[in-house]
Order: C-alpha cells, then structure tokens, then sequence
C-alpha cells in the first residue's frame, strides 16, 4: 500500500493522492454516507464527530461538527456540487472558529487500480503565496517535534 | 498557552496565513502586504489586528511607518497548523482503510 502523497499542481493546487485496498464503489461510499463519515473523518486522536450531514445530491448540505471531549469544538459547513456516483466529487467546503474562513473547493476523484481505489484530493488554495508557503514549510516531512508540540499545548 | 485559541482563529482566515507566509520572508509594512493580495489597506490592517492580538505578529515603529514582522509564536503556529493538517490527514485515511476494511465482504476476497 502507497502511502499519501502530497505535490503541487499548477499555481493554485494542492493534490493529495492515496491508494485504498477497495474499490472505488467501497471509497465513495466512505466519503459520501454519514455513518461511515462520521468513523473516520475525525483529524487527530482524541476528536469526535457527533453531528453529520452529508446530503449528496447536488446542491445538498454539509454540516460535520467536531469535539474533542474537553469542551473544545468547532465544525465545518459546505455544499455539494457535482457528484458521480462512484467517481467523483465535487464540493465547496468552510470551517468556523465560529467566523467562516473564505470557501475552499475540493475536487475528489476515485479511480480503479486493479482491486484497489487510488483516490486524488485536488484543494484550491487562495494564493500562490499560501501554497508555496505550505510546502515551503515542510507539509512534505515528518513533523514529530511540532506535533510533540501540540501536545504539550493541549 | 492561553493563545493557542486565538491563534488557530487568527489562522483559519487563508488570507491571514498569507499575511503570515509573506511575513516569513522578511518585514513589510501595510503597503506592501496589501498588494499581493488585493485588497484594500483597511482590510490588511483589520487582518493585522486579528494577527498582532493573537500574538503572532508585532509593529516596529520607524519614521511614520509601522513595518510588521512575524513574532516568534507567529513562526511556531503555522509550523503547528501545518503539521496538524498533514497529521489529521495520515490519520483520516488510516481510519478509512479500517472502515473500508469491515466493508468488505468476508467470502471469496482474494488474500493480499
């Protein structure tokens, strides 16, 4: 199994690539109905999801709403747009910490590989200057000390 | 670190982590910052306020100008943002390999 990915695209792209041992059916499935959302959508240890909308038709809603068990939460609202079955998906996607962060559209698509499901999560950043900043900042390499960090924080 | 909230708000903004990755490369005043992005100099000094209270960027004075620069907690936070996202990232899919994984039905599948 190959493990994530992460390269730009273009001047405005950040792609995300990582093969799944299932088929495309069993990924978008994952990624579309609510109670499977809600078993693996959850960021670092330790977060839950006790609320999940995922209405997928075009138009149709999405609300996620994280916790963490100590008292800290926030969630997420968006919008589907495009959905093949399967295939693709197409959505916008913004966070509250409670003020709305500006949308981010994400473009997810499935592709066969053998048995398997490589799956490509195509995000369009804001600026050029974000992204190169992003992978500037070493997204691409291990992380041990700031994550280490974090807990020290929390 | 009483922050840490204020940070993680200060940085939910793409805008502001701009500001901060502009900032990265060295001091700019609101002039300068404003350009790049387009937006008017009353937007940029707004989304300074947010960054300078969070505690991640901080004013020089020089003459009439206010040059910022990036503080300390300012260069460690967006190493931690970008780390969390990379980490919930490894660990989301993780967790749906196991999902996909009891998706499966048991009989007939091919050992791997």
């Amino acid at each position: 199994m190959s493990k994530m990915t992460l390269k730009t695209e273009g001047d405005r792209y950040v792609v995300v690539t990582r093969q799944f041992a299932a088929p495309p059916e069993a990924v978008y499935r994952a990624h579309t109905d609510p109670k499977l959302i809600q078993k693996w959508l959850l960021g670092p240890d330790g977060w839950t999801m006790p609320v999940c909308i995922s209405d997928a038709r075009p138009g149709g809603k999405i609300r996620y709403e994280w916790m963490n068990g100590k008292g800290h939460g926030f969630h997420l609202t968006g919008e589907y747009l495009e959905l093949e079955p399967c295939s693709r998906i197409v959505h916008v996607e913004r966070m509250h910490f409670p003020d709305p962060t500006p949308d981010n559209h994400v473009e997810t698509r499935f592709d066969p590989d053998g048995a398997d499901t490589l799956m490509t999560l195509r995000m369009t950043l804001p600026s050029a200057e974000v992204r190169t900043a992003m992978l500037s900042s070493g997204m691409e390499h291990g992380m041990e000390a700031s994550y280490a960090r974090l807990e020290q924080l929390i | 670190m009483s922050n840490l909230d204020a940070a993680f708000s200060a940085l939910a903004d793409p805008t502001r982590r701009a500001i901060l990755s502009r900032l990265a490369q060295g001091e700019a005043t609101v002039m300068e910052l404003a350009k790049p992005f387009q937006l008017s100099q009353p937007a940029i000094s707004q989304h300074l306020k947010v960054l300078e209270s969070a505690g991640l960027v901080v004013r020089r004075i020089e003459g009439a100008k206010r040059p910022r620069r990036l503080a300390k907690a300012g260069v460690e936070t967006i190493d931690l943002w970008l780390s969390m996202l990379r980490e919930a990232l490894d660990k989301n899919y993780d967790r749906l390999d196991e999902v996909l994984a009891e998706m499966k039905p048991r009989k007939g599948r091919r050992i791997r």
